[in-house]
Parts: C-alpha cells; structure tokens; sequence
C-alpha cells in the first residue's frame, strides 16, 4: 500500500494519469456522437491523417510543443474529411472508398515527410515519430495543462451545444425543416471530434485513437437509451481505461500504454455486450430461453381448441407430446396446462388433455379476438 | 541508374501490382476500411507466428498473417451479428484491439528480436532489396522482389482463374447463391488474398501504405471506366506508374519511398477526381449547371404559358418581373430570356413583354403532359 501511494507520489506517473483518463474522458463524450451517426470509422482516418500536420507544423515553427502541433494535426484532419464528403457526395465512388484513399494519402505524405526531416541537422525532430504509437511517459506538466484546458473547451461546446447536437445527430431531416443550420452543425461535430482526436495523439498515438474515441461509446450503449447517460457512461468508461492504461504500463518501461488502454477499453466493450442491461447477449440468450420454456396459457388454450375441433368426436384427448408441437418449437406446456386445470379450463384423463365446457367457450372466445 | 536503384524500383511497382489486384475487388465490395482493418492485425499473426518460431521471413509468418486476416474479418461479422452494434462500430472495435495485443506482446516479448512496430507502420523500401535471395551460392536479386512477383503470378491466376465467380459474387450475390457460387467462399477467398499480400509487403512498405497501394489506384480507376476488365488493368497500371514516379520523387528528396508513392498515387487521384472526362468535379460541375440553365429555360415557358390567358401585357409577362416572380437573379433572368429568345421559344412584344411562340407553346404542353 505504502508503495502503492509512493507511486501515485511520482511527477510522471500523475501526469500521465491525469493526462490519460482526461484524454478517455474527452474522447468517450464526443465519440458518443461519432459512435451514433455511424462515423465509427471517420475517426481512424482523421487520426491517421493528422500525421502530415503534426510534421508540417513542426516544419514551419520549428517547435514541438503539444499546442503548436495540435494546430496541424487538426488542419490536415479536417481537410481529410472534406476531401471525404466531396468524394462521397459527389462522384460514383462509395464513403469506404473515399475514406480509404484519405487515411492512406494522408498518412503516406505523413512518413515521407517524418522521412525528410529525420535528415535535417536540427536535433528537436527527435520524438515526432511517437506521434504514430503514442508515448504517454513523455507527458510533462505544460502538456497535461493544454489537454485540460483544450479538452475543457470540447467539453464545454458540447454542453452549449447539447440541443441542436442532439437533435442532428437523431433526426438530421427533422432538425432541416425546424430551421437549424444542420450543415454547419455537422461540420461543428466534426471539428470537435478533429480537436478530440488531436490532444489524444501524443499520448495514445494516431493507430490506437480511434478506439479510444469509438470504444467507450459502444460500451455505452448497451446500458441505456439516453443520450445524457450514454454520455456520461462513455466518459466515464473512456476515463477508467485512460487510469488503468497508465497505471499498468507505468509497472514496466516496455508496456506501452496506448495498447494497455485499448485492451481494457476491449474488455469493457465486451463485457457490456454480454451483461448490457436488457439489451445484453445474456439477456437476449435468458428471454429466448425463457419463452421457449414455458408456453403461455392462452396459446396453449388455443393449441388444444385447434386440436379438439380438428379431431371433433373422434378421439377424447390429446397426450401432453401432441400439445406441445402444435404449441411449436420445443415449448414447455405442462406448466401452462396446469395453470389451464387449476382454471378448471381443461383436464386429463389417462395422460390425454382435454378442454372442460368453460375451456372449450374461452377458446372460442380467443379465437375470435385474434381471428377478428 | 545503377542496378540497386534499379531493383528497388522494380520491387516497388511489383508491390502495387501485386496489391492491385485484391484492391480492385476490395473497392468493388466496399471493403476498403475491412482491408485497412486487415493490415493492421496481419501484425498480429506476424508476432504469433514470430513466438512460435523466431525467424524472420519464415513462411509461418504468412501462415499465421492469413489466419489473422480471417480472424479479423469472422470477429468484425459476429460483432455485427450481435444487432448491438453497426458494421462500422465493429470494425473500429475489432482491429485496434488485435493491433493493440501484437504491440503489446511485441513490446513484452519480442522486444530484443528483428521486429519492431516501427517497420510495420513504415517498412523500408530501400532496406528491403538487402535482403538477397540466394541459391547455391549464386545470387538472384532481391528476396522481396521475387516474393511479391510470386504474390502478383499467385493473385494474378487465381483473379484469371475465379474471373466469373469474383465477378457475379461481387455485382449479384444473390445470382451467385442460385448458381452455386457461395458468396461467402469467394468473400473469405478474397480476405485470404488481401492477407497474404498485405503480409508480404510488409517489409517493404509497412501495414498501414499498404492500403494505399490496394485502394487508391483502384478507386481513380473507377473514376475513369465502367467497363470491369478495363477498371482491373488500370488499376494495376495506375500502381506502377505511381511506383515510377513515387520512386523519382522519393530519390530526389531523399525520403521514404513508401511516402513518396503514396504521394503520387494521392496527386493522380485528385488529378483525375477534378478532370476525370464524366466522373469528375469539373465535368460535375459543368454538368450541374447546364442543367440549372435548361431547368430554368423550360420554367420561364410554362410560366408565360400558364399565364397567356391574361393577355399579352400582364406584370407577369413583363420581362423585368421574372425576378419577383420566379425568384431569379437580374443577370440570370437576362441570360434565360436571352437563351430562350434565341432558340425561338419566346418572343418579345414591345421590347418589354415575352410571349410564347409555336414552338415554345408546343414545348410547354409537352412539359406539363409529360
């Protein structure tokens, strides 16, 4: 425990914690829109695009602060993504097509140009090259501060813009005819997530963003309908991730964090599909099961009154096995049947079911309110 | 140029002719972002195979690359397959987490081998042709030459051989079903392929270029044909001219030859998206334009026809009242007039009001019936 608290102690170890669960809490609050409006996949192309920016801007400054970068990264990012809409709206080519051709170009200009600047004599280039896998460990405080603050300004826009954002993202023609400006409301959810992407890169790096931003949401989701809550879910998921990611690589220098994080946010997502409130895999296999098992009364009621007036006078009952498979699948009618019994609905004689006088009416009865 | 220049270059327009042909199919079945997937986790399987047996170049590495690729693309399906979340949800789920386990146990256990992650984002052109292959003491060139000219021959006789079937699976999966060509057969075929040639391009230009070399020449061919045959020979073609120009380039500034082809490869599509004959944004653009005029020129003939019962010199007949009553601009409904008058649809009655002629009464009729 004593060490457990020496290591919290440690200046790199807070600043790459607080810097990470900042970065998952950011991303998991925007990527719950991008996660909505099926732009899972918008984000692995801005970040992979963001890395001829990130050069460029260390080229034409020669300064590697986090702010100076961040101006590039997010200028590249948002010219990737018209490129994509002009692509997308306008020409035969389908959106993967499009999307495909902007991270590749992108990110291909990226390594040339980190390629050129690894021969200039300058030695500050040193380290640009973390921007693809992300180096946590290199967050000093200067840093952490400008994530706080940028990360601040998203979220802030978010809150500011939380009615028109809502209703874009749910009900794009609605919100045309109401009058909003759903273009450039589009484009202002994408700008955000272009800003999101870019505080994240240095820490998590352009490969692993995506998930960052993606993850959080899809684990979400599975828990609620609501967008607050989904947002705050994400938030917190992203954040948790971001904590745990730094804390376990900080066990080891060769633990990168960006994958750790990734791997945590997976389980997460994972996790939720299977226990997801109501909407879970487990839930989903227990309700199958469930209405497979035991058959409802009235359909058994209306099993045996399809039966008795199919096989009027000939026979005097039906065994439980007939029930069931003209109940269908592989339902369980006997405690349907009791319940009909206990009703003084039907009744057995040597294992033959039958319905009494009251069952045989009510079967009508039903027949008749759903035939009708 | 000497012979090192030489092979390099020849290696590289191998890489994107091999690339190619996967590529062309992949934008066809708009799986460009499940090739992107793809070379991302062949890292995977890479260090899988690399744990199993500590060779660089071992053809387990394939192995293992090709199960990844298929593992890939059966989790992003069952993923989807839950209803819980969309395709591309899954697919931005699915390979980060795969890419994020094979840097993690690259990082853990690998770290002291001949792997990095680095060579998987970048790869080196340059570096690869070092890597001689050699039989009985001869030398024959380059190891990644004569590999990726086998995956180009293997991907090339199977995209000949499997022509029809590719072709109907693609365009009409359902005709395929019914004529005994299972879609998704040809769908994990194509994943196989994808993977093999995403691997062994690895060490030349990375994991993440190489979807580039698959996407982007087909993508600017499909920009310039309809024709299938036409759009699988260009793309190809499309590949190594960009090779040849990615490789001046490249030796000119002294940088990543990988980087520099993906450059060309992004000029030419931009090149083509703007200029491409009747695909691009020019050509769209005129398009678009010529329509509003011929739109407008038929609405200014059902306008006076809608309005000849008023007599000749209503406001509504008045040449500088289109604007009000069409919402038109003052040049624009300067030009239309003009444009119609010169056709012969309309006429002026002193000098200030349109009425129809023949033709255009004619013209409007048929407007309004058809």
């Amino acid at each position: 425990m004593e060490t457990f608290l020496q290591f919290l102690d440690d200046y790199t170890l807070r600043n790459v914690l607080l810097g990470t669960a900042w970065i998952g809490v950011v991303s998991g609050s925007l990527g719950t829109f991008a996660f909505l409006r099926r732009q899972s996949l918008l984000g692995d192309v801005i970040s992979h695009a963001t890395l001829p920016g990130v050069v460029l801007a260390f080229l034409a400054w020669q300064r590697r602060e986090i702010g100076v970068l961040m101006v590039g990264a997010a200028g590249t990012g948002l010219l990737a993504t018209a490129l994509i809409q002009v692509v997308d709206t306008r020409t035969n080519i389908k959106r993967d097509g499009a999307m495909g051709v902007a991270l590749a170009v992108f990110f291909g200009v990226g390594v040339l140009l980190l390629s050129m600047i690894q021969n200039l004599p300058t030695a500050s280039q040193a380290g640009l090259d973390k921007f693809i896998f992300g180096q946590a460990a290199a967050l000093v405080q200067s840093d952490v501060i400008v994530l706080l603050v940028v990360g601040g300004a998203v979220l802030v826009a978010l809150l500011l813009l939380w009615r028109e954002l809502k209703i874009v993202t749910f009900d794009p023609d609605f919100a045309r005819t109401a009058g909003f400006r759903v273009t450039i409301l589009e484009g202002g959810i994408v700008t955000l997530i272009v800003v999101t992407i870019v505080i994240g890169l240095q820490t998590v790096g352009v490969i692993l963003m995506s998930a960052m931003l993606i993850a959080p949401a899809a684990a979400a989701r599975q828990w609620t309908d609501r967008l607050s809550i989904m947002v705050l879910v994400a938030a917190l998921v992203g954040g948790a991730s971001g904590a745990a990611g730094a804390v376990v690589s900080a066990f080891g220098p060769q633990i990168p964090t960006g994958p750790v994080v990734v791997l945590v946010l997976t389980a997460l997502v994972l996790v939720s599909l299977f226990l997801g409130y109501k909407r879970g895999l487990v839930w989903h296999w227990r309700r199958q099961r469930r209405s497979r098992k035991l058959a409802d009364p009235d359909t058994v009621l209306g099993a045996l009154g399809a039966l008795e007036s199919a096989h009027a006078g000939t026979v005097r009952g039906h065994p439980k096995a007939v029930v069931r498979m003209a109940v269908g699948q592989s339902a369980q009618v006997g405690q349907a049947l009791a319940v009909l019994r206990e009703a003084g609905l039907a009744d057995e004689h040597d294992g033959d079911w039958s319905l009494t006088e009251r069952g045989r009416s009510e079967a009508e009865r039903l027949g008749r309110d759903s035939g009708g | 140029m000497s012979s090192l220049e030489f092979e390099i270059l020849a290696t590289a327009m191998m890489v994107s002719a091999a690339c190619a042909m996967p590529g062309a199919y992949l934008v066809l079945r708009q799986m460009s972002m499940v090739a992107d997937a793809i070379s991302h986790t062949v890292l995977l399987g890479i260090v899988l195979a690399f744990l199993i047996v500590p060779l660089y170049g071992h053809p387990l590495m394939v192995f293992g690359a090709s199960v990844m690729g298929v593992v890939t693309v059966l989790g992003i399906d069952l993923l989807k397959r839950t209803g819980l979340v969309r395709e591309d949800a899954a697919i931005g789920i699915t390979f980060p987490a795969l890419f994020s386990l094979g840097v993690l146990l690259i990082s853990l256990l690998a770290r002291d081998a001949h792997l990095d992650e680095h060579m998987v984002f970048q790869g080196d052109l340059v570096y690869s042709v070092f890597q001689r292959l050699e039989l009985g003491g001869r030398g024959f060139g380059p190891m990644t030459l004569w590999k990726m000219a086998g995956i180009f021959l293997l991907n090339g006789a199977l995209a000949l051989r499997f022509h029809r079937e590719l072709k109907i699976a693609t365009f009409d999966p359902v005709l395929a079903a019914t004529l005994g060509i299972s879609p998704a057969l040809v769908h994990f075929g194509l994943v196989l392929m994808t993977s093999v040639t995403a691997v062994g391009a690895f060490d030349s230009v990375g994991s993440i270029l190489v979807i580039g070399f698959m996407v982007v020449p087909p993508v600017t061919a499909r920009l310039l044909t309809d024709s299938l045959a036409r759009y699988l020979g260009l793309s190809i073609l499309l590949g190594c001219v960009s090779s040849l120009g990615g490789f001046w380039i490249a030796w000119t500034v002294n940088g990543s030859v990988g980087g520099s082809i993906s450059l060309v490869m992004g000029a030419m599509f931009v090149v083509v998206l703007l200029a491409s004959p009747r695909r691009g944004l020019v050509a769209d653009w005129r398009r678009r334009r010529r329509q509003r005029v011929e739109f407008a020129v038929r609405m200014l003939v059902i306008h006076l026809f809608q309005h000849r019962a008023l007599g000749q010199r209503t406001e509504e007949n008045h040449a500088g009242h289109l604007e009000a009553h069409l919402g038109w601009s003052a040049e624009f409904s300067r030009r239309i007039t003009e444009l119609a008058e010169a056709r012969g649809l309309i006429r002026r009655v002193d000098t200030h009001w349109l009425g129809l002629t023949s033709i255009g009464q004619r013209q409007a009729e048929q407007s309004l019936a058809g």
